[in-house]
């Protein structure tokens, strides 16, 4: 039957069978990348004892191995892949509010919203107090997220074009920065030494408490976001449409726009501002899954994001070892030249 | 009490400005409800209100006694859809994709389609003949298809009403009437209401069971076709200065040419219509007679012509006929003789007068 042999094409076998092999293909790379992340770098372990240091805990508190394996390796090699998978799906997200797959939290501002928040903190309150606390990091960082995306969402009420949104996202984006060096210009040396990194983007210097906030944030705003796959891909359609279906518009719109700044701020307030990553992912993905579908787009993008960080940030230690690159001279490099072909396919339709 | 879908004393706007006040429309379950006017009279707005897509001002609409305001988006997605003039966004849909999302309302928290699902919405491309494009890329088939999938879609929803923004618009001729046929088969044989707004009021007069005239701050007329296609309602409505609407064709006319007449057009049994028209085309204002008034070319003549000598249906023509033609006539340069059948002696004595006075141009007469 004819009808039958369709159906097998897009709702049966065939489609399936697609979406698994990027699963269990993104899932081989993930593996690969774990190994080579935890044998690369400027002390080398042969990979023997890297086993036993992992599997057995030899050498636990002794040995430089183990506490470069332990304590250096392991928890910046999660947290990258953490929050690569966040930033991915905070540019999913972006993308299907705006409705333009051009968007995402670094070109729209909101990562340097969330950066200038956190330097703030930074700098201003840790000369009251005597530390800042990593969930003080994440809510000034979402704070200064929605902030942004406040601004970017009324320059989005008057600009119809989509091209000029980015436009305004890129000079929120400026002045964010600008007004963040300012503040770093008049810091006290040590603050600087701190945020000079951070304020280009890196995931060096993470350690386990940092594993561990940013995993339990991140992975639970990754099951909401799974859950709600089906308005998404209402949303999707169009927010009339969406309607129609039963979605209530004026609520999810404000999910969204939560979920999304949250996602992109506690990135920034790990790892700063990391570009690219939130456009570039999500967009293979759909190519390789060939459908936008959110309930597999979303856990493809997720683990897409911390395949293109971790690779990313493997490059952005290694390359040049000893010294580091910033991560987002790494992610630009291979991020940028995907959006151009984006921005130039879009024009030719 | 009876009436599946009726608005009651609802005003429609944007931003809490009235654009249309006061509207009271009363439909039969399975009934189609066609609103037309003018570009920009509203007719979106109203439609986008009973959807609630925009706000209403004031009033209310019930679907079996329901209100439509204090509904659920989700409730109210069970029992009305949508074909909108809005583009669908989304990428990489095909065909199949877009009318699944019909199942929307119907589907577990996940979204995912049983195969009870996936045999409705393979039923609704049937039901719309375009099984053949599920595998499509939605977004690259034609304009026609395109409102296909997109009734289909509508179809997939289950609804009780379906809501159309000028689903016509766009499509040739052909694709047209197929779209209309299916609602009008959709709304007989599963009793589904259809609100929709059309530009082309031939076929609003051909497909609806109510219509909607919308003009100006309220409803300027609400009935059945026969109660609204008359020529000075549809003339008012679209505030046609110029032109005029047929109602026997149920079509319009270009203006008639202005001046005074200089050709006398001898036609009958509807011989005379293209040259009626060939003569509105050159702008040249004609007279024709004599045509009984139940002949097709009175029907276009009437709108054409600068005067039409006419005899009523089935009486007989007398002497006073023909001198009222003769004496219109001999105002005239040319005399075209369009074609009548043989025998028609009155026509004939016009022709050979013509021939006489050496006015006569062309002829067809005694086919």
């Amino acid at each position: 039957m004819k009808t039958s042999s369709l159906k097998e094409i897009k709702t049966g076998p065939a489609a399936y069978a697609r979406y698994t092999g990027v699963f269990v293909g993104l899932a081989i790379v993930m593996f690969l990348l774990v190994v080579w992340n935890i044998n690369s770098g400027s002390v080398h372990i042969p990979v023997r004892e890297i086993a036993r240091i992992i599997f057995l805990r030899e050498g636990a508190g002794e040995t430089t191995a183990y506490n470069i394996i332990w304590k250096l390796r392991m928890p910046r090699m999660i947290t990258a892949a953490v929050l690569g998978g966040a930033l991915a799906l905070a540019g999913f997200l972006l993308q299907t509010y705006f409705g333009n797959p051009i968007a995402g939290p670094f070109v729209l501002g909101i990562s340097a919203g969330s950066k200038l928040f956190v330097a703030v903190m930074m700098i201003i309150v840790l000369s009251y107090v005597k530390s800042v606390s990593s969930i003080m990091m994440v809510a000034a960082a979402f704070a200064g997220a929605l902030i942004s995306m406040g601004f970017v969402l009324l320059a989005a009420r008057s600009i119809r074009q989509m091209s000029m949104l980015l436009v305004a996202g890129i000079m929120i984006s400026y002045i964010c920065t600008a007004i963040t060096e300012f503040i770093v210009t008049f810091a006290k040396d040590a603050d600087i030494v701190n945020l000079h990194n951070w304020s280009r983007g890196s995931f060096s210097g993470m350690d386990w408490d940092d594993v561990l906030i940013s995993s339990v944030i991140v992975l639970a705003t990754f099951a909401v976001v799974f859950l709600l796959a089906k308005p998404i891909s209402a949303y999707q359609m169009g927010e009339s449409y969406a309607q129609s279906m039963g979605v209530n518009v004026k609520t999810f719109r404000i999910v969204l726009i939560m979920l999304s700044s949250f996602l992109a701020g506690t990135v920034t307030a790990f790892a700063g501002p990391i570009s690219f990553v939130g456009i570039a992912v999500p967009h293979i993905v759909k190519m390789l899954l060939n459908t936008a579908k959110p309930i597999v787009v979303i856990p493809a993008s997720f683990m897409g994001g911390a395949v293109f960080c971790m690779l990313c940030d493997y490059i952005a230690r290694v390359a040049f070892a000893p010294t580091e690159l910033s991560i987002s001279t790494v992610t630009a490099i291979f991020g940028a030249p995907i959006v151009i072909v984006m921005l130039i396919k879009k024009q030719e339709r | 009490m009876g009436y599946y879908f009726k608005t009651s004393d609802l005003s429609v706007g944007y931003d809490g400005n009235v654009l249309i006040h006061d509207i009271n429309i009363e439909i039969e379950k399975g009934e189609i409800l066609s609103l037309i006017g003018p570009n920009g009279a509203g007719k979106s707005t109203i439609l986008k209100s009973i959807t609630k897509h925009l706000e209403m001002i004031s009033g209310d609409a019930h679907i079996a006694d329901a209100s439509v305001r204090h509904m659920s988006f989700k409730d109210l997605a069970k029992k009305v859809s949508v074909v909108l003039t809005e583009r669908i966004k989304g990428e990489l849909l095909t065909c199949y994709d877009v009318v699944a999302t019909g199942r929307y309302p119907y589907t577990n928290s996940l979204g995912i389609l049983s195969e009870e699902d996936r045999e409705k919405v393979f039923a609704a491309m049937r039901r719309v003949h375009a099984e053949e494009l599920a595998g499509r890329d939605f977004h690259s088939i034609s304009d026609g298809q395109r409102q296909r999938i997109l009734l289909a879609r509508a179809i997939c929803q289950e609804p009780e009403i379906i809501v159309l923004d000028e689903p016509t618009s766009f499509l040739d001729i052909k694709h047209k009437l197929e779209l209309l046929s299916i609602l009008r088969s959709m709304s007989k044989e599963k009793g589904i209401t259809v609100i929709m707004s059309l530009h082309e009021i031939d076929l609003a007069q051909k497909i609806s069971d109510k219509v909607v005239c919308v003009k100006g701050e309220t409803i300027s007329n609400f009935g059945t076709p026969e109660d609204i296609f008359k020529t000075e309602i549809i003339t008012d409505l679209y505030g046609m200065e110029k032109g005029s609407y047929n109602i026997a064709f149920g079509s319009v006319e270009l203006p008639r040419p202005e001046g005074e007449a200089k050709t006398f057009v001898i036609a009958s049994c509807g011989n005379g219509i293209n040259v009626f028209r060939r003569l509105q085309k050159e702008e040249k204002p004609f007279y024709a007679g004599i045509i009984y008034e139940n002949d097709i070319d009175y029907h276009v003549a009437r709108y054409l012509a600068q005067e039409v000598v006419s005899v009523p249906a089935f009486t007989e023509t007398t002497e006073e006929d023909f001198e009222r033609a003769a004496a219109l006539m001999d105002n005239c340069d040319e005399v075209i003789c369009a074609g009548f059948p043989k025998g028609a002696k009155i026509l004939e004595r016009l022709e050979e007068k013509a021939r006489a006075d050496g006015k006569l141009v062309s002829s067809k007469a005694g086919l």
